[in-house]
């Protein structure tokens, strides 16, 4: 556990250190939803009813630019080396810099979410069901990306590679992390998307790591 | 059956089995279109369009069967380290990726006719685009590293991830479709299939299958050679 916490911490401090990343991936986030409206025009009804699924899509966007960065850094100084020399469990080694990465990236994102939903004119009472999904759905994001990562670490193309691999797993998210939106603009149940969206987090939770550490294994061989 | 599992035995067992399987392809194939094109009756709704069907529903039974078989390869490869398995998935992909392509063009050009368009995010459709995109997503991190070994280990726990997901991603994709899809277009009335239909259409199946083994036997001599190529080359370059 203090060896969890430990490199937590550590990635945390290097991740408010350098600062620029967190923001860069918001920017990422509010500029690609902006980009909707020059697209489909400036009518707020249609805005407003795909306001719920464009935030979901800029968001796991935003999301896969930073997956690169999870494990590439490490693995070029070798630190992954000793990390994985380390008498923890590699996948306890995933789950932590996961969790760095989801509070560096996804938090801020789900912060910034209402403002990009407002923005497009999103109904207010889909607003904190939205929130909802998004704190429920973006851990599995993480999760299932550092698979993708960890897969990729040293292949040609790396960066290219990893929203091929991880972008068809994330489907399942996406399909109900909007239902829950579009289930608060209609009225209907919002529990049953967000309680399938927590299985699927139940799921990845213990599986994904367990699956990048392999990854991992296979990289630093 | 673990006797198998070496692949200096494989290889010879599959340069036997080879013509016996590709006889059997062609005999079974020219059955198959005999009975689907010619020998059995129009659909009274589809007219002739029906006879899409024979080579799309096959390709799509092949499709999920080949995931199935490179999940299967990729988990000996890991499991046991049963160096055949990481060969058959490697051959076992590409086919796979080119069943659910076929399964995804033929059941475009059937369903211009039939649903009066090219393409409909009908939850079986939709389905089988996502296994094509995880198929694509194998065959790229199999040949992404220098170190084909490398490769072939990460695609195995790629292949791994992707059949724990199948049934996931299958079964959100039903429920997506209903949420959003009231069943207008896309329902074909499915009566009990009639036998002048259901026999055409298994022979074709049969024969698709036999042509996906005789591949798959070509293909693991294939990759066998390459590797002892490989290897036969760096002993080369390491004796100067």
């Amino acid at each position: 556990m203090s060896a969890f916490l430990a490199l937590l911490q550590r990635d945390l401090r290097l991740a408010l250190r350098q600062g620029a990343d967190a923001m860069l991936v918001i920017l990422f986030f509010v500029l690609a939803a902006v980009l909707y409206p020059f697209a489909v025009g400036p009518e707020p009804g249609l805005l407003g009813r795909i306001a719920g699924g464009v935030v979901w899509v800029t968001a796991l966007l935003a999301a896969l630019l930073s997956l690169e960065r999870l494990f590439l850094a490490d693995y070029q100084d070798g630190a992954l080396d000793l990390l994985a020399l380390a008498p923890q469990p590699v996948a306890l080694m995933v789950l932590a810099k996961v969790a760095a990465h989801w509070l560096t990236t996804a938090v801020p994102l789900i912060a910034a979410a209402p403002l990009v939903a407002l923005m497009l004119g999103a109904p207010s009472e889909t607003i904190l069901p939205l929130m909802a999904a998004l704190a429920l759905g973006t851990p599995s994001l993480s999760l299932i990306g550092a698979i993708g990562a960890a897969l990729a670490l040293g292949a040609r193309r790396g960066g290219v590679l990893i929203p091929l691999l991880v972008l068809p797993l994330y489907i399942p998210v996406l399909i109900f992390g909007a239902a829950a939106v579009e289930a608060a603009a209609s009225g209907a149940a919002i529990y049953p998307p967000l309680a399938i969206l927590g299985a699927l987090l139940l799921a990845a939770l213990p599986l994904a790591p367990l699956a990048a550490a392999a990854g991992l294994r296979n990289a630093l061989r | 059956m673990h006797r198998f599992a070496n692949p200096a035995r494989f290889a010879r067992f599959a340069a036997a089995a080879t013509p016996w399987s590709a006889a059997l392809t062609a005999l079974l194939f020219a059955a198959g279109l005999m009975l689907a094109l010619f020998a059995s009756p129009p659909d009274y709704q589809q007219g002739e369009t029906v006879r899409i069907m024979y080579i799309h529903v096959p390709s799509a039974w092949m499709a999920m069967f080949a995931y199935v078989v490179v999940a299967a390869g990729s988990a000996s490869a890991l499991v046991w380290r049963h160096a055949l398995g990481d060969v058959i998935a490697r051959a076992a992909s590409p086919v796979g990726a080119a069943f659910t392509l076929l399964a995804l063009v033929t059941g475009s050009l059937w369903g211009k006719p039939m649903w009066g368009t090219w393409w409909v995010w009908d939850a079986r459709l939709t389905s089988v685009l996502v296994l094509f995109f995880l198929y694509l997503g194998h065959l790229a991190l199999l040949n992404a590293f220098d170190d084909p070994a490398r490769g072939g280990r990460a695609a195995a726990i790629l292949a791994l991830a992707g059949i724990v997901n199948l049934p996931i991603i299958k079964f959100s994709v039903d429920w997506w479709n209903t949420l959003h899809q009231p069943a207008s277009i896309s329902r074909l009335a499915r009566p009990a299939i009639d036998p002048a239909i259901l026999t055409p259409l298994l022979v074709m199946a049969a024969a698709c299958f036999a042509y996906f083994v005789t591949l798959l036997l070509v293909r693991v001599r294939a990759e066998l050679a390459a590797a002892k190529l490989r290897s036969a080359r760096s002993a080369l370059l390491a004796h100067g």
